[in-house]
């Protein structure tokens, strides 16, 4: 099979690093974790995409420069590690120093000097770089008391932001491939089908579908066949908004590793693929490392720690193609040919790539895998819900004040994840919706925020759990406007094979954007109601099948904010460019000035202190006034 | 081969040929008659020439053994790949959920007025390409735009085309 990496990911060193068996794992594990000791202080950077492009890598390497100078390595044997993200990303690039947890957000690389001295070197704490915990409203010292942290529950993010995702030692020496062990040495394949079973894990990718069922229809129809079969990962993340995956597979790649091999033991398989969104190109970098150092280490390839099994993986990248997230839209794309579904009358555990069985689970679903055999079945099946175990991942985005990854038990309500891990919204507007599941999700409004979230309850409300991302929207956002944005998103990523989605879609689409430019007619909503239940009906795959679901769950739940701006011609968010205008309240302008220098146009004037006029033939309603303004002196109007 | 049409439209307009020793290095790299390396191949010509010349797609198929027809239909497919030369300066405004709410598309608006080219185009002199991404994974600085792959988080409305034009 063509199998030939990019050249920085080829292996250079020879079989003196594998590790034979199970007992010498745990002595190398061991090993590291002295040496690990042996520091007193470990500073952690993060290097995720977030922090890298804020400066993280100048943060890193001016830190690495500075102690190198100052001989401080001798002294107080620290070191500093780029670990991956995380998840509070809008506060990078974060500096956490261990053991003492305390931590730094938003360092550039010229607070590195004052870092070295007074933290260091001394032992003060710098004021200036500390989180301010909006809800109850005081600096935070150290990592484990932001609430952001303690109030979750990390297990498929378990290690990420801990360990350096370039070291397969740091992931050996914090208990990784242990799972892997103990699968290979003391479980027969049908007892590590038996233990995700009872796991209760399922799919983290949107579906649900419990992994247990999948790896076993699988492994027993290639069996009755006497055929091979494959299992592959998923992380062709294409949710706008979510990026879960993304940061497991750039900070703990291991772990996904980890869970294939287990998987591809339990089914029996000898290969398999991860398939990687052209979008993320760091996932990219750090997946192939870890799977050429695992390699290196006898974890993956031939014979993998003795036991006699073998199983390889390599790296499939995306085109940027949406759909390519659908299971037999992403096995065509893998085998080198045009991502497009087919009906699924067999499925893919029987027919899947290459027409051979086939297991595919997203990066989640496998990061949760070695966790589930270390700490036992039931440890998982405690956690969240009873038709939903375990944790899952949400990334917490939108118009909310910490925005990051989240991890949290099932049923969690999303009132706690929005406004107690969340800190609420920004500027404490008042909460208008919440998105989940991407474009094949729905809106859930303020009347639904003590639902509890798993699976289940989220698809009775005509949203759904999709792959964990969490848009948050205040009363600034128009919910027309969302749902024909998700609706554009699906015309785009339509591969148009089948006409329902190719044209119910795009027609749509049309009848929204008419009633966001003010053409909307009566009937309008009607109309887009029959087409739905068509699309929904008709369609072949699941991203048709759901589209709909944006514009049917924001009708259901803000049929009034339709109706405004299809009678009314008025967008009462102040979002549809050709529905509203800004003008400046005479009651709350104070005169600040702020509106008249964020105006990229120049179309507002006013002397200082006095009151402030928006000319409204010059003005491009960009909003970039409203965003300024501390006073909410910029109004919406007719 | 410098005659054909495209070679000749590359060089004319960026001063690069189509490098003939590229092009062979990069087509040994697959295996010959193995048609299940397409895309990965289209990857990597993407990659080496930061288009898809169609000359060079029409040689990888007399390679691999792929019709010419299934090459152009992936080419078309997948939204990595272009068949046009990008500008040397390639923005790329995130449209994902959490960038739009944050004001993506005004972004676009600003870009796509001030360059006089449509999202997805290259200005005439190749030195700007105008994209959208459907998200980068990066939601928690939106809105982002990225310049050339560098990422750049909470862009404000108004300053984006003084960071482009400053060639920053």
């Amino acid at each position: 099979m063509f199998n030939q990496g990019p050249s920085w990911a080829r292996s250079k060193a020879g079989n003196e690093m594998r590790i034979e068996s199970v007992k010498s794992l745990k002595s190398l594990a061991d090993k590291v974790r002295r040496e690990q000791k042996k520091r007193s202080i470990e500073i952690l950077v993060c290097a995720g995409t977030g922090c890298l492009a804020n400066g993280a890598l100048e943060v890193a390497e001016s830190l690495e420069r500075a102690i190198t100078k100052r001989k401080l390595d001798a002294k107080l044997k620290l070191g500093v590690k780029r670990t991956g993200c995380h998840g509070f990303c809008e506060k990078g690039p974060l500096v956490v120093i261990q053991p003492a947890g305390i931590f730094y957000k938003g360092v550039r690389a010229k607070d590195v000097k004052e870092i070295v001295e007074k933290t260091l070197e001394g032992d003060e704490i710098i004021k200036r770089l500390l989180y301010r915990d909006p809800v109850a409203k005081k600096k935070v010292e150290t990592y484990q008391e932001i609430p952001f942290y303690s109030r979750q529950h990390r297990i498929a993010l378990r290690n990420i932001g801990k360990i350096d995702p370039a070291e397969i030692d740091d992931y050996i020496a914090h208990g990784g491939y242990q799972g892997l062990a103990t699968a290979l040495s003391a479980m027969k394949p049908d007892e590590v089908i038996d233990s995700i079973d009872t796991s209760g894990l399922r799919g983290r990718g949107g579906g649900g579908f419990p992994a247990g069922r999948k790896w076993r229809t699988c492994r027993n129809a290639a069996e009755e066949a006497d055929e091979p079969r494959y299992v592959l990962c998923n992380a062709d993340e294409g949710d706008p908004g979510a990026f879960m995956d993304r940061s497991i597979c750039e900070g703990d790649p291991h772990a996904v590793i980890e869970g294939m091999v287990i998987g591809a033991y339990a089914v029996g398989a000898a290969s398999g693929f991860i398939y990687v969104r052209d979008e993320y190109p760091l996932a990219v970098v750090n997946l192939a490392r870890a799977i050429t150092d695992a390699r290196e280490r006898g974890l993956l390839g031939d014979d993998i720690l003795g036991s006699g099994f073998s199983y390889d993986v390599e790296i499939a990248r995306g085109g940027g193609a949406f759909v390519c997230g659908e299971s037999s839209a992403l096995m065509k794309s893998v085998a080198g040919e045009v991502g497009e579904p087919r009906a699924k009358y067999v499925h893919s555990v029987i027919k899947g790539l290459y027409d051979k069985p086939t297991v595919l689970n997203n990066v989640e679903t496998w990061a949760n895998v070695p966790w589930i055999i270390t700490e036992g079945a039931d440890a998982f099946a405690a956690l969240g819900t009873k038709k939903s175990t375990g944790t899952k991942a949400f990334s917490l985005v939108g118009k909310v004040k910490n925005t990051g990854l989240v991890e949290v038990p099932m049923g969690i309500t999303l009132r706690e994840i929005i406004f107690e891990i969340g800190g609420g919204i920004i500027g404490d507007r008042p909460f208008k919706a919440v998105q989940t599941g991407g474009p094949s999700g729905g809106c859930l409004p303020e009347a639904e925020l003590d639902l509890a979230v798993d699976f289940d309850t989220l698809t009775s409300k005509g949203s759904m759990m999709g792959s964990g991302g969490m848009i948050v929207m205040d009363d600034q956002t128009c919910m027309v406007d969302v749902a024909r944005y998700f609706l554009k998103f699906l015309v785009d990523e339509s591969c148009g094979k089948c006409v329902p989605c190719r044209e119910g879609v795009n027609q749509l689409w049309l009848l929204l954007e008419d009633i966001c430019a003010g053409k909307g007619k009566k009937g309008d909503l009607e109309k887009i109601e029959a087409l739905s239940d068509t699309i929904v009906t008709a369609s072949l795959c699941a991203l048709g099948k759901s589209a709909p679901n944006p514009v049917l769950s924001t009708l259901r739940y803000f049929r009034d904010e339709y109706e405004s701006h299809i009678k009314g011609k008025h967008c009462p968010a102040g979002i549809c460019k050709d529905l509203f205008k800004f003008k400046i309240s005479k009651e709350k302008c104070t005169g600040c000035e702020a509106c008249a220098k964020a105006c990229p146009v120049d179309c507002i004037t006013g002397e200082k202190k006095k009151l402030h006029k928006i000319e409204n033939k010059k003005c491009t309603r960009c909003g970039a006034c409203r965003n300024v303004c501390r006073f909410d002196a910029v109004e919406v109007v007719r | 081969m410098s005659k054909t049409k495209d070679a000749g439209r590359v060089s004319e307009k960026t001063g690069r040929k189509l490098d003939e020793k590229k092009i062979k290095a990069l087509l040994e790299r697959f295996p010959e008659g193995d048609p299940r390396c397409l895309i990965h191949a289209l990857q990597d010509i993407q990659a080496t020439f930061g288009y898809i010349p169609c000359e060079v797609v029409i040689r990888l198929c007399d390679r691999i053994g792929v019709p010419m027809s299934k090459a152009f239909s992936a080419a078309t497919f997948y939204k990595a790949f272009s068949l046009d030369p990008k500008g040397d300066l390639i923005i790329r405004v995130c449209t994902g959920t959490a960038c739009h709410i944050r004001g993506a598309q005004t972004l676009v608006d600003e870009v796509s007025g001030s360059l006089k080219v449509k999202p997805g185009a290259t200005t005439k002199d190749l030195k700007f390409t105008l994209e959208t991404v459907n998200c980068v994974g990066a939601c928690a600085m939106a809105p982002v735009v990225s310049l050339n792959g560098k990422y750049h988080g909470n862009v404000q409305p108004g300053t984006l085309v003084g960071k482009i034009k400053g060639g920053k």
